[in-house]
C-alpha cells in the first residue's frame, strides 16, 4: 500500500497553521522566531513530498537553499534580539516599541 | 499495514504533537527542545520519502546548528516566563486561533480541490534516484552553480551582519 500524497500535504498544512498560531499568540521574540522556523520546515516538507512523488530532485535542491536562508535568518534575527536585549532588557515584543513615537 | 505506513503514522504523530507542545509551553528552553524533536521527526519523514541527503542535512543543520544557536541565545539572555495562556486578552487568543484556522482551511481546500494524487503516482525507483547525494550534487554544481555561489555570499553577509549587530550597543 502506498501513502497518498494528500497525507503529507495535510500534515504540512497542520504544522504551518500551528506556526501561524505560535507567531500570533506568543509574546517572547525568540519563540516567535522558532515558530517561523516551524513554518519554513512545513514548506520544506511540501517541497520534498512533491520532489519524491514526481521523481525529480529540483524540489530537494530548493529545500537546500531554504535551509541556507533559514540559517542566515536565524543568525541575523538572534543578533537583533541580543542587541534589543542590551538596550531594553526585555525580549517581550509588547514592550519593544522603540519605533513608536 | 506495512512498515511504510506505520513509520509515517509514528513520525506524523510525533511531528504534530511536538509542534503543538512547542507553541504552548511557557518556558522557552522547553519550547526549543520540542522544536528539536519536531525537526528529528521531520528528518524521519524525509527518509520515508527517500530524500536521504535532505534528511541528513536536516539533522545536521537544523537540529544541530540552528537549534544549538537558539538554545545558546535563550540561556544567554534568560527571559522571564510568559503569562499563562488563559491570562492573555481574549481578543488576542480568538484572533490568533481564527487566523490559524483560516490558513489551515485555505490550504486544505486547495489540496482537496487540486487533488494531486490523480496526477501523481509515485515511482519508487525514480524517487530513490532523485534523493541521492550524487544526483543533488550533480544538479547543484552544474545547473544551479550560480544560486550556490549567491547563497555563499548570503551566508557571508549574514555572518558579518550578525557580528556587527551583536558587537556593541546600537545608539
Amino acid at each position: 500500500m502506498q501513502i497518498p500524497i494528500e497525507y503529507y500535504l495535510i500534515l504540512s498544512a497542520i504544522m504551518f497553521s500551528t506556526g501561524v498560531a505560535g507567531v500570533l499568540i506568543r509574546r517572547n521574540a525568540i519563540v516567535v522566531f522558532m515558530s517561523v522556523e516551524l513554518m519554513l520546515n512545513s514548506a520544506n516538507l511540501t517541497l520534498v513530498t512533491f520532489s519524491s512523488y514526481l521523481g525529480n530532485s529540483i524540489g530537494q535542491i530548493f529545500v537546500f537553499f531554504v535551509m541556507a536562508v533559514a540559517a542566515a535568518e536565524a543568525a541575523v534575527g538572534l543578533a537583533i534580539i541580543i542587541a534589543l536585549f542590551r538596550n531594553k532588557l526585555t525580549v517581550n515584543i509588547d514592550e519593544i516599541n522603540i519605533f513608536k513615537w | 499495514m506495512n512498515l511504510e505506513v506505520i513509520l509515517f503514522a509514528i513520525f506524523a504523530l510525533v511531528c504534530i504533537s511536538s509542534s503543538i507542545l512547542m507553541v504552548t509551553r511557557r518556558n522557552p528552553v522547553i519550547s526549543a527542545l520540542f522544536l528539536v524533536v519536531n525537526f528529528a521527526s521531520l528528518a524521519g519523514l524525509y527518509l520515508t520519502l527517500n530524500a536521504q541527503f535532505i534528511a541528513v542535512a536536516q539533522v545536521i543543520v537544523y537540529a544541530g546548528a540552528i537549534m544549538v544557536f537558539f538554545l545558546f541565545v535563550i540561556m544567554l539572555i534568560n527571559p522571564a516566563k510568559e503569562k499563562k495562556f488563559l491570562e492573555y486578552k481574549p481578543q488576542l487568543k480568538i484572533f490568533a486561533l481564527v487566523i490559524a484556522f483560516l490558513v489551515f482551511v485555505q490550504i486544505a481546500y486547495i489540496i482537496f480541490i487540486a487533488h494531486p494524487s490523480n496526477d501523481v503516482t509515485r515511482d519508487v525507483a525514480q524517487s530513490v534516484k532523485a534523493g541521492t547525494v550524487e544526483q543533488i550534487g550533480r544538479q547543484l554544481f552544474t545547473n544551479y552553480v550560480l544560486p550556490v555561489e549567491a547563497v555563499g555570499y548570503l551566508l557571508l553577509s549574514a555572518a558579518i551582519g550578525a557580528l556587527v549587530l551583536a558587537k556593541k550597543k546600537f545608539q
